[in-house]
């Protein structure tokens, strides 16, 4: 059934693009933003505090990967409730299409926006953050897909729950953007309370940045095993809750 | 409906539909039927030769698309969005999905709902044009005119149960045997004479129209021989036929339901 796939995501993009707004909130205002801030802050990557230049060298990048991935994964959440509230969905299963091929589909879609609307931050913020001298951007582009697969993962769980289109995007923001916090990021883990350490310890995003943040630096691999174990954990969770859980009406 | 195209897991019973299981053999059943659903829609920006293309890749066999929206008369609207066709445009792109891969069996469910009269004439032609063409087309319908006029055999269904099932003028015989015969006229002995008639049942009527109800093959042409006969003059002579409308609210009862 290879050849719907293809002819699916291609349509998606497609019609995703004849959404101007929609490109523009997806690609051009994050891009526009990265660079905002570059322009203001730039200038303090030689001059500004220790503490800032490593932010801006290092949790700068990885911050905007994360949420970039996060505001994917709640368009998606967004999308798939919008077309099965709209019947879409269902007339699409009431053909050969298998179920997850349809799903897979608008994840191919939005990794594909994922990474382009990335791609053009990174070159567009070049000038301002990086010296791109130890980190690969290979490694850290797979560590982002599999961070994203993660991500996604949950994304589906609440997709799947959610009742109504209009309740899945706050919803969804609701319970994603709050793992930044607790994703090591801007807080270290081990200064939370106990219970918010445990809580981090399930969120995807933890081993998401702790992988980033690995790859920007150069790390091998080897050094972030536990990080991507953790990331297939609560992908093969949440793969497993939403393939029982998810509505198609 | 639902079970029986594979998308609904029954509560219990067993479904045979072209010899093959809707839930074990679904993906082989859907390759062999087309299926219009209730209230269902596509991608908003979709244009109406992508939904046909994309529906025509997922089959082993597929008509031409393009003759199939002319048949259809949406060659116009090739390029144009969902969003932007009317209900009856709409409902015509999803009969042509229906049709894109052969099917042996097309299941269409309340096609005409909310169309206006015209767009709702114009889709009953397509149904026929798709019957003339062998294929078995089962569909559900509120309208018992759409009933009658296009099918072969209708089953009432109330709450959920099959209260009788045949072809149209069967149930209405079955149902709804008697006949009336509506006339005027300002003859005083007339409804007299027509109570005296083996087939007629009741005359009502306030002395210059009148209702007659009988039963009975002969009942129309005994009425008519008695005016023949006493030389009754008749201003008007209408003969009223039970509709399935009729047998609808007899067998499954006048109080309004969900």
């Amino acid at each position: 059934m290879l050849r719907g796939l293809w002819k699916l995501t291609w349509l998606e993009i497609k019609i995703f693009v004849r959404e101007p707004m929609g490109v523009v909130g997806t690609i051009g205002i994050p891009v526009l933003l990265f660079v905002l801030m570059g322009r203001i802050f730039g200038g303090q990557l030689q001059t500004g505090s220790p503490r800032l230049r490593s932010f801006m060298r290092l949790e700068m990048p990885v911050f905007a990967a994360v949420l970039i991935a996060l505001s994917a994964v709640l368009s998606l959440v967004t999308i798939v409730s919008i077309y099965r509230e709209g019947g879409i969905l269902k007339r699409l299963r009431a053909t050969p299409l298998r179920p997850h091929t349809i799903l897979a589909a608008h994840v191919i879609v939005k990794l594909l926006f994922t990474a382009l609307t990335l791609a053009a931050m990174f070159i567009a913020g070049r000038r301002y953050y990086l010296s791109i001298g130890d980190a690969s951007v290979f490694g850290f582009a797979i560590a982002l897909l599999v961070s994203t697969f993660s991500i996604l993962s949950i994304g589906f769980v609440i997709a799947s729950l959610v009742p109504t289109a209009r309740f899945a995007q706050p919803i969804g923001t609701l319970i994603l953007y709050p793992m930044i916090g607790l994703s090591g990021l801007f807080v270290q883990i081990d200064t939370l309370p106990t219970p918010l350490q445990i809580a981090s310890k399930v969120m995807p995003t933890t081993y998401a940045v702790s992988l980033l943040k690995g790859m920007w630096r150069g790390d091998p691999w080897s050094a972030h095993a536990v990080d991507i174990a953790g990331l297939l954990v609560v992908f093969g969770v949440c793969v497993a809750i939403s393939s029982r859980v998810f509505r198609w009406e | 409906m639902e079970c029986v195209e594979g998308l609904r897991r029954p509560d219990r019973g067993t479904i045979s539909v072209l010899g093959l299981d809707p839930i074990r053999d679904v993906y082989e059943l859907q390759r062999r039927i087309g299926v219009q659903l209730q209230a269902a829609q596509l991608q908003k920006r979709i244009k109406v030769w992508e939904a046909v293309d994309l529906w025509a890749s997922l089959y082993r066999t597929a008509v031409n698309g393009d003759r199939l929206l002319e048949q259809l008369g949406l060659a116009d609207k090739r390029n144009g969005w969902f969003m932007t066709l009317s209900g009856g445009q709409k409902q015509r792109l999803f009969i042509a999905l229906a049709l894109i891969n052969d099917p042996e069996i097309v299941f269409l469910d309340e096609l005409t709902t909310g169309l206006d009269p015209q767009a709702r004439r114009a889709i009953w032609d397509l149904v026929r044009g798709i019957r003339e063409r062998g294929k078995t087309v089962f569909l559900t319908t509120h309208l018992m005119e759409e009933a009658e006029r296009l099918c072969d055999r209708v089953a009432i269904i109330d709450h959920g149960r099959i209260v009788d099932i045949g072809a149209p003028d069967a149930l209405v015989s079955r149902h709804c045997p008697e006949r009336s015969i509506v006339l005027a006229t300002a003859d005083a002995g007339a409804a007299a004479r027509f109570r005296r008639l083996s087939s007629v049942e009741t005359v009502a009527g306030d002395g210059f129209e009148f209702t007659i109800t009988g039963h009975g093959d002969d009942f129309i042409r005994q009425v008519m021989q008695c005016l023949l006969d006493n030389q009754i003059t008749v201003t008007d002579f209408r003969i009223v036929l039970p509709t399935l409308e009729d047998v609808f609210l007899k067998v499954t009862g006048h109080s309004i339901r969900d």
